[in-house]
């Protein structure tokens, strides 16, 4: 329910990395969101179009990569995708698996022009 | 601005009272960008950052706990729903530490002073942090409070967080324990409709235990969420109110306190 300072975060690293690189444009960016980051990725993108107004990123795309929540079980020593979470493990049924993906909240890359 | 609850639009963060909006900067003079090669795209140029979106805060956060750690200081980050207690909980756990551990609060809340008030009028230093539509503490409001609360004289840092269980799960304060709460009266599946805060607690306390039978309060269903959502954390079941449970709580956080801190002289 803060999707509006995260995206004001992603857009000035964004735009951070373009002047650095003696750019004026932002033509891309690009997110990986998990599951579990308690962000909505609809509310991101509201965000990222009234947060890019005025800003060298004004009419970039916004390229989300949406990450599951996954796991690895102690049992089984193996990485797992969980159907909800918390949840258990898919094979053996054990339910304290161990939370390793889901909570991203990453900026991977921009394009620049 | 934000769809959901319009976080982040409106009045200014108040803390103890004031209104002060200026940014610090706390970053070093160099990002951690390298400019890669192609792939795919619009015809530009892929710079490749792998960056958290939450790195200012998480940096400032640890700043915070390192600040608090020197001070020696067990920091709690209490966190629930609105109306799961915090407040008694807080005021309680402060007074009855009394003669033990000395506690000061810093209490987070969108709009009026009334928890705060509670507090102080029990004895407890406290700053109050008004944080105007923002729906969660963040470490550098928390870097603020902590400015205006002598912490030389205090064992214990309890920040109350605003009444939130989405948000304040992403922003890490520089806390020793996050705390969650979870009152009888409001379902036994909040484990399970809220699990990623339920899963970054180190602590989950049941409270307002004195109220479990008439809110008809299925216990074994409540601790089996909680285990299933936080596999990892101490779980205590009391009431402020009657002060059951409470002495079992007490204990765990002088031992705490102790174990990782050192008294002071």
């Amino acid at each position: 329910m803060h999707e509006v300072s995260i995206m004001e975060s992603a857009v000035s690293m964004a735009v951070e990395t373009a002047r650095k690189s003696g750019s004026d444009r932002v033509l891309a960016v690009r997110l990986r969101v998990g599951a579990l980051s308690g962000v909505v990725p609809e509310a991101l993108r509201f965000a990222f179009d009234v947060v890019c107004q005025g800003t060298p990123a004004e009419g970039a795309s916004l390229e989300m990569e949406l990450v599951p929540a996954g796991g690895w079980c102690p049992v089984c020593q193996a990485d797992f995708q969980f159907a909800v979470f918390p949840g258990e493990c898919p094979r053996c049924h054990e339910p304290n698996g161990e939370l390793r993906h889901g909570r991203e909240l990453e900026i991977t890359s921009v394009e620049i022009s | 601005m934000c769809k959901e609850c319009g976080c982040g639009l409106g009045g200014d963060v108040r803390i103890g009272g004031d209104a002060h909006t200026h940014e610090h900067e706390h970053g070093h003079g160099h990002g951690h960008d390298h400019p890669h090669e192609p792939p795919p795209g619009h015809g530009g140029q892929t710079v490749t950052l792998q960056r958290s979106l939450l790195e200012k805060n998480d940096r400032l956060a640890e700043q915070n706990r390192g600040f608090f750690r020197a001070k020696k200081l067990l920091v709690l980050n209490v966190v629930s729903s609105p109306g799961s207690g915090k407040t008694t909980f807080i005021r309680e756990t402060a007074a009855q530490l009394a003669g033990r551990l000395r506690v000061g609060v810093i209490v987070g809340d969108l709009a009026t002073d009334n928890d705060a008030a509670r507090l102080r009028a029990a004895g407890i230093p406290v700053v109050q942090i008004t944080t105007g539509t923002v729906c969660h503490l963040d470490a550098e409001m928390v870097a603020r409070a902590a400015g205006q609360i002598d912490l030389d004289h205090l064992d214990v840092l309890v920040i109350e967080n605003v009444g939130n269980l989405v948000c304040p799960a992403d922003y890490d304060l520089g806390e020793d324990l996050r705390v969650v709460l979870l009152s009888v009266t409001e379902g036994e599946d909040k484990p399970l409709k809220y699990p990623p805060l339920f899963h970054s607690a180190n602590v989950a306390v049941v409270t307002k235990s004195d109220m479990a039978a008439a809110a008809g309060f299925d216990r074994p269903l409540a601790l089996f969420n909680l285990q299933r959502a936080s596999h990892h954390a101490r779980i205590f079941e009391l009431s402020a109110k009657t002060g059951e449970g409470m002495q079992t709580w007490l204990d765990y956080l002088v031992e705490r306190h102790g174990a990782g801190q050192g008294r002071k002289v």
